[in-house]
């Protein structure tokens, strides 16, 4: 195969926001995740986990709790608002002001009819779930204090609210409240504190969960208004709860970043009357564990670390299968970085400003395994700041260099870069229909953009100085509603590929500006694709790690994908945990693809025999370390290079070298806060 | 671990009810340990045989008297003493019916007691302090009676002791709250005051118990805080002139025991002996608060050893006479064996069984060796066994010998029959019950070894041993007596089931062993685990180059020896070849590997290893440099499942023999070769270590150059795919 040189990139400091808040839909398995910054994160559970929608933050807005209704997705936050997102077009769809103060909870009925939100002035206010919007219906009984929690009861007729140092139990109908349960303050010195119920789970049998900042977790009889039992599980805050659907177990995370799973277990086998048990702690997080969502087979976590963690339940799940194996998702399944492969400049995208940096050069030669002496060092041209208070989106540069769009939910913007990338002058007069994009994406020869827009439709527009014009909109056959979140351009101009979340892959002829074809659907959605610049073949990645490959020109799947389709993917490549998120090609070899995820690259050589599925699949630091004839036979078409770790993209430029971008996972914990507790050898 | 057995009612004995006191005086022990005279409150004398739980005759005072002290049985003239009407003394025989007819006399001063223990006279203690010895009072009754209490002084308790030379009276009184002990020496008479230490305002002892032990009385009382203290009087102390102030009296705080809610009302302690203390009328630490229990406290590890829930009131009265515990309580009266074993710090913490890391292979179902050979002289099969255990159980009542039936026989029985018993018992008691049986069992058998040179009883001994329930603590003539039977087989066994067995008796066997002859030795019958071990040590081939080691490096020859190279290469070849020979004999070496595995604590070991003679350590470091080329060989590990000592284990004693003996070692010409052999060899070893930290540090340094690489922000690298 050979040698590469490899420019190994550790400056992209880029920084997960704290996960805030969670929802889990069982009925679509989708989890909405919402971050400290206002950023929305969907992921799908019943596809690998994918992370197939990101909503962009905004400055103003602090998601504090996420509700499901239906297929719709409401937020509440302390800015006062109450949220419904617009999941196809990626932006909020419209926020009503509570008028209550910040919002700490929000909650909807099993009938998915009324939303009520606990707010800071101690109101717990009901909505009325409406078609196309919510409408105010009317307080409940206003309490003293603010409404920290809130849980209906499955019938619809109670709600419980955690407040401060109590609960209360309202009726749903009249809005009176019927019970106050006293919550008991912590011991020693936070006695003077007052306590604060975080969390509050009601369950069909009246039984009032609840858990506090005391560490406590608390199961009342919500009839009598009864402490059942207490069990203290931490120092520190409880601030999480979340029951299972058939409320079975219930998970609690605490500020230590522990996660203590309960069992509605009878304490003896043959007795019949069940109890509360505390059963298992899991231990994942490093800080406090904010959001907890227990679906039917694991428990999901999220909190300070920025780390999503999905920790299956072994009684659940059948062992030592792919569902048992713990997964973390610890950055977003999209690049987030673009490489000009002509000029050798990297464009990195931040949520609040983007960095423009060009690589450095070595003349030296060195020998496999060492590294080069720098020349040059790597240079940051331009540092570029977001204006308005939406996130970025999404951000391109174009090959040659010199041109750099990116796009919030409410703005497009379009800059010039000029003299090497080093001045940069905003492109005012951009036409009409170049409307915020969901994706952007620049010609290899720089002339064209491509920008997706609402309904999967794809604006082109002509790259001219002074002037640029808009030359058309690329629109997929009716009905397709769902975002673009992939976007590939041929390198001979000739086509775009897009692929949305329905997992449906449109390739367009650009001469003629028409769809071209359909590439079948797979069940699966696309995480990466790009056409080969010589043969014009799609090649498609899905988040099950399956691989396409796709011929425009006959528009069938080619011989070779037929093949790996036919023989089957090597388990390990299927148990891997992350999706693939670039897809690029080798141009001296046309045989070589080259695909990477968060833990490796590999170059995929297409005229080299498949691995066997009952062959070891050698690594190349394994296969490094054994003898020459024998690297031969065990050499297959998978050349898969671990060297890397925390990969954010792999890039091949123009001159055949390598781009590496690295985020190490320590680099980001080293800039988290302090934990509130640090293990300690034999505590 | 004490503990008590199931108990038995005294019948035709009922307290009487709502009253605040059992309606018993007193028990006190009659001729033997079977029968007891109890005195109620009343007017009534009752003998009991206890194993029959019935009365064997009664006496009754007439209506309008009433007795107002318990009756004592003089064993000497085989009389019974008893108080009516506090001035009345009465004595009568077993076969006199009615008491009115039996002989009395009427003295000048109220009673308080008589006290008679067996070996003793009995001795009258008046009311006011005063003490006569009942013979000398009875011939002439009225004669005058002093005062020696103050008048607001009145006693509340008495007993009576004899020692090897001397009997005392000993009582307690109060006097506004303040307590004091009375020592009363008799023959020559004296007198002895005692202030009692104050505990709390207002408590006072609820209980006292006397004890006597290494010339010291031993006087225990509990308080109603729970407080069990005790204070020694010295028999010998001093006699202080009449009419001094009373002496303080030191106490310690033999336990606290939990209380409960508020103060005990009605409580006893009773000394069993010198590590227990049995307490009636306070609660189990671990059963709430209820204080029906009746409890033996370990006073020397303060742990719970036995406890029992006594049904009913408790009226905080207890006796105990031989191995046996009185006990009023609710509406009866019942009598609770118990047994206090030697405790050994294991079993008092509960640890019987300490599983040694060798051990634990032992309980595993492969079949040993060492259980098939040992277990099947024990029990001869399982299936036998189990049939035994069913007939057994079937008739054990009828049939087969309690524990205690077994200890008297072993007294006396001979040889025979003893073993076959001690089998039976064995075989047929479940493993908790043997716990404290085994103890008892294995030091009787060896008291009457060690007494009765014809009498010997190795099976038994062995089975005994092999129970595990045994260790040195709890028998400590065992190994001796192993010892001087030359039973060296008992004697591996027991080095190697004790956990706990002292420097000197290890090191008493290591001169026995070590300076037996070789054909002794190999007429003995060893455990055969060991012997296997040993015999394949001992048939390995000796070969050159052990880490870094030959006996032939030249440098190294050159270097130590500065002698002619030709007798040197003679000498060598002498010294290698003698090294491989093992200089003990088989059984021998299995004996000394024994030794070397047993636990110790090389600064109490040391002395006792001073003693043996330059000839015997001579041997011992040449068998031990043996093991040490035999183990640093690499082919030979001490491994293999099988017991044997460690290569440290080897380490250790030499290291502990040439500190015991080195001026000698190093005067002794004969010896001079083996110290050089050693000093060689460990130099060598010492080379090879520090040859092999050299490499240590360099593949640090290997390690430390793989982790350096790739730091900071950008690199530009080069990277070969295959």
């Amino acid at each position: 195969m050979g040698e590469f040189k490899v420019h190994r990139i550790r400056f992209f400091d880029y920084m997960p926001s704290a996960i805030r808040a969670m929802a889990f839909s069982t009925r679509t398995e989708r989890l909405a995740l919402a971050r400290a910054d206002g950023a929305l994160e969907i992921f799908n559970f019943s596809d690998n986990y994918f992370q197939e929608k990101v909503l962009p933050g905004h400055d103003g807005r602090a998601v504090e709790a996420l509700c499901w209704v239906g297929p719709r997705l409401f937020s509440a936050g302390l800015n006062g608002e109450i949220t419904e997102y617009d999941l196809e077009n990626l932006r909020p769809r419209y926020t009503v002001d509570a008028y209550g103060g910040p919002i700490w909870t929000i909650g909807v009925n099993s009938q998915g009819t009324l939303l009520a939100v606990g707010c800071e002035d101690g109101t717990v206010k009901m909505f009325e779930v409406l078609k196309e919007r919510i409408q105010f219906q009317r307080n409940l009984d206003r309490q003293r204090g603010r409404i920290i929690s809130l849980s209906w009861h499955p019938s619809g007729t109670l709600i419980a609210a955690g407040m401060m140092d109590m609960i209360r139990i309202f009726d749903a109908e009249t809005g009176r409240a019927t019970h106050r349960l006293v919550v008991d303050r912590g011991a020693g010195a936070s006695k003077s504190k007052e306590v604060v119920v975080w969390s509050i789970a009601f369950l069909s049998d009246y039984t009032i969960i609840s858990s506090d900042s005391a560490g406590k977790v608390q199961i009342w009889d919500g009839l009598n208004g009864t402490l059942i039992r207490t069990h203290l599980i931490t120092k520190w805050d409880v601030l999480a709860l979340s029951v299972s659907q058939d409320e079975s177990s219930l998970v609690a995370g605490t500020s230590e970043g522990t996660v203590v799973q309960f069992q509605f277990l009878s304490s003896t086998v043959d007795r019949l009357d069940k109890d509360w048990v505390r059963t298992r702690t899991f231990k994942n997080h490093s800080h406090d564990v904010r959001a907890l969502a227990h679906t039917e087979t694991a428990v999901v976590s999220g909190g300070m670390d920025t780390q999503l963690v999905v920790r299956p339940l072994l009684d659940k799940v059948e062992k030592n299968t792919r569902e048992s194996a713990i997964r973390k998702v610890s950055f977003p399944h999209r690049s987030l970085v673009c490489c000009a492969k002509k000029a050798g400049v990297l464009l990195f995208q931040f949520p609040d400003h983007l960095e423009l940096w060009r690589l450095g050069e070595s003349d030296g030669y060195g020998k496999p395994g060492g590294s080069l002496p720098v020349k040059r060092g790597p240079e940051k041209l331009i540092q570029l700041k977001r204006k308005g208070e939406d996130h970025i989106c999404c951000s391109a540069l174009s090959p040659c260099g010199g041109w750099l769009a990116y796009s919030t939910v409410t703005s497009f913007r379009l800059y010039r870069l000029l003299n090497g990338s080093i001045s940069i002058c905003k492109v005012s007069k951009l036409p009409k229909d170049l409307r915020p994009a969901h994706q952007l994406c620049f010609s290899t020869d720089s002339s064209k953009l491509f920008a997706s827009s609402s309904n999967s439709s794809v604006v082109v527009v002509a790259l001219n100085e002074p002037e640029c014009k808009y030359l058309g909109t690329l629109k997929a056959k009716y009905g397709c509603r769902q975002p673009v979140h992939l976007l590939s351009a041929s390198e001979n101009g000739k086509w775009l590929a897009t692929a949305n979340t329905d997992c449906e892959v449109h390739v367009y002829n650009l001469d003629k500006l028409k769809l071209h074809c359909t590439v079948p659907v797979y069940g699966s959605c696309p995480t990466a694709m790009a056409i080969h610049p010589t043969t014009s073949n799609l090649v498609v990645v899905h988040a099950d790690q399956q691989i396409f490959e796709y011929s425009l020109v006959k528009k069938e799947y080619t011989e070779w994908s037929r093949r790996l389709q036919k023989q089957g993917l090597h388990s390990l490549w299927l148990e891997r945990d992350t999706p693939i998120t670039h897809v690029t090609f080798n141009p001296k070899n046309p045989a070589h693809i080259i695909v990477q995820d968060l833990f490796m690259f590999c170059i995929i050589d297409k005229s080299l025999p498949l691995p066997e599925a009952k062959n070891v699949l050698y690594n190349q630091m394994t296969l490094r370390s054994l003898p020459e004839p024998d690297r031969v036979l065990h050499s297959h078409g998978f050349k898969i290079c671990k060297d890397f770790q925390h990969l954010l993209c792999v890039s091949l430029l123009e001159d055949h070298s390598l781009v590496v971008v690295e985020r190490p996972l320590l680099d980001i914990v080293s800039q988290l806060p302090a934990p509130v507790r640090q293990k300690k050898f034999a505590t | 671990m004490a503990a008590l057995y199931a108990g038995y009612t005294l019948r035709g004995l009922a307290p009487a009810q709502n009253r605040p006191n059992s309606g018993i005086q007193g028990v006190e022990a009659e001729r033997d340990s079977d029968h007891v005279v109890v005195t109620d409150s009343t007017r009534c004398v009752t003998l009991y045989k206890v194993s029959d739980q019935k009365p064997l005759s009664c006496w009754t005072v007439k209506q309008g008297h009433t007795l107002t002290g318990a009756a004592v049985y003089n064993a000497r003239t085989q009389e019974y003493v008893a108080v009516s009407d506090r001035k009345v003394i009465r004595i009568w025989k077993e076969d006199d019916i009615i008491l009115d007819k039996a002989f009395k006399a009427t003295v000048s001063s109220d009673v308080w007691r008589v006290h008679c223990v067996a070996g003793g006279d009995p001795v009258v203690l008046f009311h006011r302090g005063a003490v006569r010895l009942l013979d000398s009072l009875l011939s002439a009754p009225q004669q005058p009676i002093e005062e020696v209490l103050s008048p607001e002084e009145a006693i509340s308790w008495s007993t009576n002791i004899v020692t090897e030379s001397q009997q005392f009276v000993i009582f307690t009184t109060e006097q506004k709250g303040d307590h004091f002990l009375y020592l009363q020496r008799l023959n020559p008479n004296s007198l002895q005051r005692y202030h009692l230490e104050r505990e709390e305002p207002g408590l006072s002892p609820l209980s006292f118990s006397v004890s006597y032990r290494d010339k010291h009385i031993r006087l225990l009382y509990l308080y109603p805080n729970g407080h069990v203290y005790e204070s020694v009087v010295s028999v010998r102390a001093p006699v202080p002139e009449e009419g001094a102030q009373a002496l303080p009296l030191p106490r310690s705080l033999l336990l606290s025991l939990p209380v409960g809610e508020g103060l005990l009302q009605a409580a006893s302690a009773q000394e069993l002996d010198e590590a227990h203390v049995a307490v009636v009328g306070v609660p189990h630490p671990s059963a709430g608060s209820g204080k029906d229990f009746l409890c033996i406290w370990n006073t020397n590890f303060q742990t719970l050893q036995a406890g029992k829930e006594m049904a009913g009131k408790i009226y905080g009265q207890l006796w105990s006479f031989w191995n046996k515990l009185f006990i009023p309580h609710g509406k009866t009266f019942s009598v609770i064996p118990y047994d206090c074993p030697k405790s050994s710090l294991a079993s008092a913490l509960g640890k019987q069984r300490q599983v040694k890391k060798d051990e634990s292979k032992a309980p595993t179902s492969v079949p040993s060796w060492n259980t098939l050979l040992h277990e099947e002289k024990a029990h001869p099969s399982r299936t036998a066994e189990t049939r035994k255990t069913r007939t057994n159980r079937k008739s054990q009542s009828a049939q087969s010998l309690t524990n205690d039936q077994v200890l008297e026989l072993i007294k006396t029985a001979p040889v025979e029959e003893v073993q076959r018993e001690v089998q039976l018992l064995l075989s047929r008691t479940d493993t908790q019950d043997l716990q404290t049986s085994v103890g008892q069992l294995a030091s009787t058998l060896a008291s009457r070894s060690l007494n009765d040179p014809a009498f010997y009883t190795p099976s038994s001994l062995v089975q005994l041993v092999h129970t595990r329930y045994l260790c040195h603590s709890v028998c400590p003539d065992l190994v001796l007596l192993a010892l001087e039977r030359k039973d060296y087989f008992l004697c591996q066994l027991c080095l190697q089931f004790f956990p706990d067995i002292p420097e000197v008796v290890t090191c008493a066997c290591l001169k026995v062993f070590i300076s037996m002859s070789d054909v002794d030795a190999a007429k003995v019958n060893l455990e055969p685990d060991s012997v296997f071990f040993m015999e394949a040590l001992i048939a390995q081939e000796h070969e050159a180059g052990l880490n870094g080691f030959s006996l032939a490096d030249e440098e190294d020859r050159s270097d130590n020896l500065a002698e002619g190279g030709a007798t040197a290469q003679r000498d060598n070849e002498k010294a290698s070849a003698a090294e491989q020979m093992c200089p003990v004999g088989l059984h021998k070496a299995v004996l000394l590997n024994e030794i070397l595995q047993t636990a110790y604590f090389d600064s109490f070991l040391l002395p006792h290893l001073k003693d043996l003679s330059s000839q015997d350590v001579v041997l011992f470091l040449q068998y031990l440099q043996f093991v040490y080329l035999k183990f640093s060989h690499d082919a030979c590990k001490p491994t293999q499942g099988l017991r044997s000592p460690s290569l440290t284990q080897v380490m250790d004693w030499m290291g502990l023999l040439l500190d015991a003996h080195f001026t000698v070692l190093v005067m002794t010409p004969d010896v001079k070769d083996l110290l050089l052999n050693l000093h060689r060899f460990v130099k060598s070893q010492v080379r090879f270590v520090s040859e092999l930290g050299k490499i240590e540090g360099s593949l640090q340094e290997l390690d430390k150059m793989a982790l350096k690489r790739d730091v900071g922000q950008y690199s530009i690298e080069i990277i070969e795919l295959f």
